[in-house]
């Protein structure tokens, strides 16, 4: 299911250099905000709560996901190099599943890792606060990855859907209508950190069990999906 | 003996037939696919590659269905006419690459790069090669499984002369070795030159088959006509219709030219300056006026 080759082709291409710099942007940015936050309003945990809900999970993480999940195939697919890995004996589900774990990994490192050492910087992880958010970043960075690489796959235009469905669904259409919060990874992922900090500082629309059913649920058919476009990927000619 | 075969395919895009309903068979050694631009041929070898699947009729390699099977790469190899490679590799590094989805190993990818005679660059970074040393490059990675077909398109545009010799060379010895090599073009001379056998491919139109000396020679034995401007048009005109490789001229006076229909090809082009320096006439425009490929092609497909 796993081909070492295609993951280091996926992320020698991720990591190149003018994506790393984009990749490497907003945590630099989220960390460079909280210690200011901390500067300026000391530590505080309802502040530090808002920030990494705000800045880091709302926003941070499903741009980061859109970069990790559509690079990881969309610009192959775009500019015909994926040929490469698709004209050898390999299962298209098996080049899809090594993406997706490239993915998940480049979008936990670029959005969970910064979101616990914001965390920490902002109030020391008081009331688990940097730990409930670092788990709820990394449980979106699957979902996230898995969506945004299916979306590489079926469409050229990956990254702006990626952005509208990460920016106006996620941050602006959800946080207007109640009913979008169901739908949203960023919902399910709060209830996940929800009931690691307990407390009342962080909530959620959705229940744990609905979460992780959906979580689960969307990651997987997004795999699936994916692997079964990639299967009858057309490349079409130049003529 | 690897044989693929294309069985009543074609291929629309909307309401665009590319490929027109084309049965053909292609065996071992070296086959052209020749025919002009926006003729099929990309679309063409995109479903014999598997990358496409025809709208109606069969593509199958050895009685195997090419379209949704991925084992039939064991015995593919692609060179596909875009450039885009994983630039941000070294050449060896993308060989190699190429070799482990084979499972494979550097061995492997050291010898088809060494096929190529691509040895002496392969720690440079893709994105600094020429055209032409791409163009090596995605050959030895097509080659690293020693595959007993080879799908190469256009594989010779934007190379220089020595580039396009050194790889008609390698082409010639795939084929004598035994294995199946298809390559297409839109260039009659590339074509001529390395293949023993083509397919013309006209508007998505099968337009014909066979033997290249058979197709050329209805190529070369088509009137050819040409412009001629000289010091003496009159006398040169009638110097020329004496000989049976010219059946018509006409002297046109507003151009201040003849204009010459020629039968046989081969003797006219040595007769005209023979006759030319005889009579002390000098020659100041000798162009062919149909030479473009889209007329050759037109005249075949009429033949």
């Amino acid at each position: 299911m796993y081909d070492p080759t295609v993951a280091r082709l996926t992320y020698r291409a991720l990591l190149g250099r003018r994506r790393a710099l984009i990749l490497g942007a907003l945590p630099l940015l989220l960390i460079a905000i909280s210690v200011v936050v901390r500067g300026l309003a000391g530590a505080d945990d309802q502040t530090a709560s808002d920030l990494l809900g705000g800045l880091a999970l709302a926003t941070m993480v499903p741009i980061i996901g859109v970069i990790a999940g559509t690079g990881a195939i969309g610009p192959e697919i775009d500019d015909g190099s994926v040929v490469y890995l698709l004209s050898k004996p390999l299962k298209r589900p098996t080049i899809i599943f090594t993406k997706l774990i490239v993915a998940i990994a480049v979008t936990m490192v670029f959005s969970a890792l910064p979101t616990l050492i914001a965390g920490f910087i902002l109030n020391g992880n008081g009331q688990q606060i940097a730990v409930a958010y670092t788990i709820a970043a990394l449980v979106s960075s699957i979902a996230y990855a898995a969506v945004f690489l299916l979306l590489g796959t079926v469409s050229r235009h990956a990254v702006v859907f990626g952005l509208v469905y990460a920016l106006v669904w996620e941050a602006l259409f959800g946080s207007l209508v109640p009913g979008a919060r169901t739908l949203s990874v960023q919902q399910w992922s709060l209830a996940v950190a929800d009931k690691v900090a307990g407390g009342d500082l962080i909530s959620s629309d959705v229940g744990l069990t609905t979460a992780t059913v959906l979580l689960v649920a969307v990651t997987v058919l997004a795999t699936w999906y994916a692997g079964q476009k990639l299967r009858a990927l057309t490349l079409a000619g130049e003529e | 003996m690897t044989t693929l075969s294309l069985d009543h395919v074609s291929r629309w895009f909307g309401n665009v037939v590319a490929v027109n309903d084309i049965t053909m068979t292609v065996g071992p050694g070296v086959t052209g696919l020749l025919g002009p631009n926006g003729a099929g041929k990309s679309t063409l070898i995109n479903m014999m590659g598997g990358f496409l699947a025809p709208s109606t009729g069969t593509v199958t390699l050895d009685g195997q269905q090419v379209w949704r099977n991925e084992d039939i790469y064991r015995h593919i190899g692609i060179v596909p006419e875009r450039e885009a490679m994983y630039d941000f590799l070294t050449g060896r590094e993308f060989v190699v690459a190429n070799a482990e989805l084979h499972g494979l190993g550097a061995k492997a990818a050291q010898k088809a790069l060494a096929t190529v005679e691509m040895e002496y660059a392969q720690d440079r970074k893709i994105e600094t090669y020429s055209k032409g040393m791409r163009q090596r490059v995605k050959m030895a990675s097509a080659l690293v499984h020693d595959p007993s077909l080879l799908l190469l398109d256009e594989p010779f545009n934007g190379m220089d002369p020595r580039q396009r010799m050194q790889l008609m060379d390698l082409l010639r010895r795939m084929g004598d070795e035994g294995r199946t090599v298809l390559f297409s073009s839109h260039i009659l001379e590339e074509v001529e030159q390395l293949a023993w056998h083509i397919e013309v491919v006209v508007a998505g139109r099968h337009a014909a088959s066979g033997d290249f000396r058979k197709i050329r020679r209805l190529m070369t034995d088509r009137p050819h006509r040409y412009l001629v401007r000289s010091s003496d048009d009159r006398a040169l005109a009638a110097a020329l219709i004496a000989d049976p490789s010219t059946s018509g001229i006409e002297v046109d006076l507003a151009e201040g030219a003849l204009r010459i229909q020629a039968v046989d090809f081969g003797r006219f082009t040595s007769l005209l300056p023979r006759v030319a320096r005889d009579h002390g006439i000098r020659l100041l425009t000798v162009s062919p006026s149909d030479e473009s490929l889209e007329s050759v092609f037109s005249y075949l497909v009429a033949a």
